[in-house]
């Protein structure tokens, strides 16, 4: 993990001592609220439903133990005693007090934390694969580059007040789990034919009203020119991006106006002014950054351990749990664990402060002292060893994190909707609840294989629902809720948005649809084959005619 | 538009600052005749008159927010000031402009940050190259000037100073 030195301490101290300010100057009228709004935003402080909500930073979703229990401290003290995980690797506090936020802040910069940039139009936090290091799959380690990228974009003085928000994914390995596709910017750290460390850059994908998918504006970076080369796309976007419709301000909208080779070239006749210029990394830097990031004290261990092996043979749900939530690891005798915070019945991605402070607890004792956050909203513990899987397993069970769906249809990516988010046209937390109960038989769940699930209360799209196989949406019909389905739509490195199934549906009504477009799935599938590969096959119709064959939609 | 009565003013030299009188007038329009002494014309006017006017150090140019430092060029390197426009401090374009006069076209004169400026943008703007600050009328100009210490060290180089911190980490 990255540690502080004194410059990165002293910025995060300042910060806090900024925002004191901020906010002094704004409770005794200083600053008018529509001032202090995007100062605010800038550190992660909205005015939600009820109360001010406060994202923090999880940089590329990495976190040590020191840090999860100071999380779970600040939930006791300034919250209500838990916090929630989003789909960017942040953890939101739904209940802090204003007038409390910059202690919180004081707080967190004890731990190396922040708020800063987790939202506003600025370079919000850098994402990543959660199982980057660990992975069978890596190319190369993205982390040292994600800091490198955090560094740059902190309080980067021209990048400050954008057209709009800005989000930024790297992904160092065959298989694409940050999104890349779907982000303002997707960095792929890749080998160019010399074996020389590079980036592919993908710039204009996003969710949100208008989703779509990014375009390739350069094939291969030399690594020592990311940040040069950053600014130049950053620069162009500043300057050219619509600031008249903020529906319209996102980097796509002028990718997809200029077209993407158009926008290339005038990214690459800016960078030409700044290419080989005082940003370019330099060998040293690069080497600093990636010393934080070697691989901890591995114990050199047989490829499978003797009595994992017996009890995963022996006992039908430890077998289970080890199939759906542990990942392979590229260390023989390790592996990747994810906690599963999509317990039916709670929000997805809810942990309150004993579920954090006992997290911590099995961080340090199995898996030397650091957990990740991943964008589907549960946590990871990287590096266990297989010999510690049953006393992890037992250990998550007693959290409540042992819930055997990683991947599965009730592994719900949800936003906080209707019950928290004042922008929502509909509740998501119920709807996620509500599909869960359908799939509360285990054996039924577990044989329909992988299906990822996504819940947003609005086209916001903070659930990501245009890339989950199947996808909900809520939608406001005069004054009551009502939700959009789509189908079809994947994140990956074949990212593509689902295509909507037809007229929206009552709230009661939704967990029965999803129960038919099951049963449609099941019907047609061959073997062992995946929603998606049944979905690509059948098409639409077969789900289409089943759930409009009575009049249930309206509209 | 108009003249405010205080500017903040940046040594950029050694970072002293002080409260001046502020002696230009910033127009919407020049007029036919000859332009009075200190007087900011808009860009585009400027352009259309600039064989007459780039011997003048007594006329200096304000940008808008889309107006192009391209557009001038290096003619920038001759003029003593230039002024550029924030109509809201939400609107980030005029910290690439700044960047971009004193980075590429060579402008060593005053660069001055008009319009939606108070505390809480000052370091930035100071980042990007502005070195005077027109404060809104309404904000105490003494306790925004506080603003360009909100921060002693960053991570990136800019205008101000053009390493960035990975090329200054002492060990
Ligand atoms: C409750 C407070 C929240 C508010 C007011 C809010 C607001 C918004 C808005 C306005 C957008 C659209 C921006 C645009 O398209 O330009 C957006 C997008 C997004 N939000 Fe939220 N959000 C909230 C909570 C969350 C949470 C809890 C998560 C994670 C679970 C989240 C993750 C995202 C993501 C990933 C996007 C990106 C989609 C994209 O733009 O590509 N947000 N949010
Ligand atoms: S998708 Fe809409 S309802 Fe859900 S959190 Fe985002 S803005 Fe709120």
């Amino acid at each position: 993990m990255y540690i502080y030195d004194d410059y990165d301490q002293q910025i995060v101290d300042q910060r806090v001592d900024q925002f004191r300010d901020q906010t002094r100057r704004f409770l005794a009228g200083e600053l008018t609220g529509e001032e202090f709004r995007p100062l605010r935003l800038q550190n992660g402080l909205y005015i939600q439903r009820h109360a001010p909500m406060l994202r923090v930073a999880v940089p590329y979703g990495h976190l040590r133990s020191d840090q999860v229990r100071a999380l779970a401290e600040i939930a006791r003290k300034y919250d209500r005693g838990y916090g929630h995980f989003t789909t960017r690797q942040n953890i939101q506090y739904n209940w802090p007090k204003l007038e409390d936020v910059p202690d919180i802040l004081a707080d967190l910069a004890k731990v190396q934390m922040h708020a800063v940039q987790t939202s506003g139009n600025c370079v919000r936090n850098t994402t990543t694969d959660q199982f980057a290091g660990v992975a069978h799959d890596e190319i190369i380690d993205p982390r040292p580059w994600c800091e490198l990228i955090r560094q740059w974009s902190t309080f980067h003085p021209e990048f400050a007040h954008l057209p709009r928000k800005f989000k930024i994914a790297v992904c160092g390995s065959v298989e694409d789990r940050a999104a890349t596709w779907v982000h303002d910017i997707g960095v792929h750290v890749v080998r160019n034919a010399a074996g020389e460390v590079g980036f592919k850059v993908i710039v204009g994908g996003g969710l949100g009203r208008t989703p779509m998918v990014g375009a390739v504006i350069r094939e291969f970076l030399p690594s020592l020119h990311l940040l040069s080369y950053l600014d130049a796309v950053l620069r162009v976007y500043n300057r050219y991006g619509r600031r008249d419709n903020k529906y319209k301000a996102r980097i796509k909208i002028l990718v997809k106006a200029m077209t993407p080779e158009a926008f290339a070239a005038k990214v690459e006749a800016e960078w030409s002014h700044l290419k080989d210029g005082p940003m370019t990394l330099t060998q040293a830097e690069i080497d600093r950054v990636a010393a934080f990031f070697t691989t901890p004290a591995y114990q050199t261990l047989p490829a499978e351990d003797k009595g994992f092996a017996r009890l995963r043979s022996e006992n039908k749900a430890f077998a289970r749990w080890v199939e759906r939530n542990v990942f392979k690891h590229k260390q023989p005798g390790y592996a990747a664990v994810t906690l599963s915070l999509k317990a039916t019945g709670v929000a997805p991605g809810d942990a309150t402060d004993a579920q954090l402070d006992g997290v911590a607890e099995l961080a340090d004792r199995y898996s030397f002292g650091e957990i990740r956050v991943s964008h589907e909203q549960n946590l990871i513990l990287a590096d266990v060893q297989q010999a510690d899987l049953p006393a992890v397993w037992e250990a998550a069970k007693q959290l409540g994190f042992a819930t055997p769906n990683i991947g599965l249809i009730t592994d719900i990516v949800c936003c906080p909707g209707g019950d928290f988010c004042d922008l929502a046209n509909a509740k998501s937390i119920p709807i996620a609840e509500g599909i869960q109960q359908v799939f509360a038989d285990q054996d039924y769940l577990f044989d329909l294989g992988e299906i990822d699930l996504n819940i947003s209360g609005c086209m916001n799209s903070c659930g990501h629902h245009h890339v989950g196989h199947i996808g909900i949406l809520g939608v406001d019909k005069s004054g009551s809720e009502w939700y959009q389905v789509s189908l079809g739509g994947r994140q990956g490195h074949d990212a593509s948005l689902g295509k909507v199934i037809g007229p929206s549906f009552a709230q009661d009504d939704v967990p029965g649809v999803v129960r038919q477009i099951i049963e449609v799935f099941v019907e047609h599938r061959q073997g062992d084959e995946r929603f998606l590969d049944v979905f690509d096959r059948v098409g639409m119709e077969p789900f289409k005619s089943r759930i409009y064959q009575k009049e249930r939609a309206h509209g | 538009m108009g003249k405010h009565p205080h500017i903040i003013k940046l040594d950029r030299s050694n970072g002293q600052r002080e409260i001046v009188a502020n002696h230009w007038l910033r127009v919407a329009e020049g007029c036919d005749d000859t332009i009075p002494a200190h007087t900011l014309l808009p860009l585009k006017e400027w352009l259309e008159r600039r064989d007459e006017l780039l011997g003048r150090a007594d006329v200096g140019i304000w940008f808008a927010p889309d107006d192009e430092p391209e557009a001038l060029g290096q003619d920038a390197a001759r003029l003593s000031i230039i002024a550029v426009d924030f109509p809201a401090f939400t609107d980030g374009r005029g910290f690439s402009i700044g960047r971009l006069l004193r980075e590429r076209y060579g402008f060593a004169g005053e660069l001055r940050a008009v319009g939606d400026v108070f505390k809480d943008t000052l370091l930035y703007l100071r980042r990007c190259g502005f070195d005077a600050f027109e404060i809104r009328a309404d904000k105490d100009v003494e306790e925004a000037a506080k603003g360009l210490d909100d921060f002693s060290e960053f991570y990136q180089g800019a205008a101000d100073q053009p390493l960035p911190l990975f090329r200054r980490r002492g060990g």
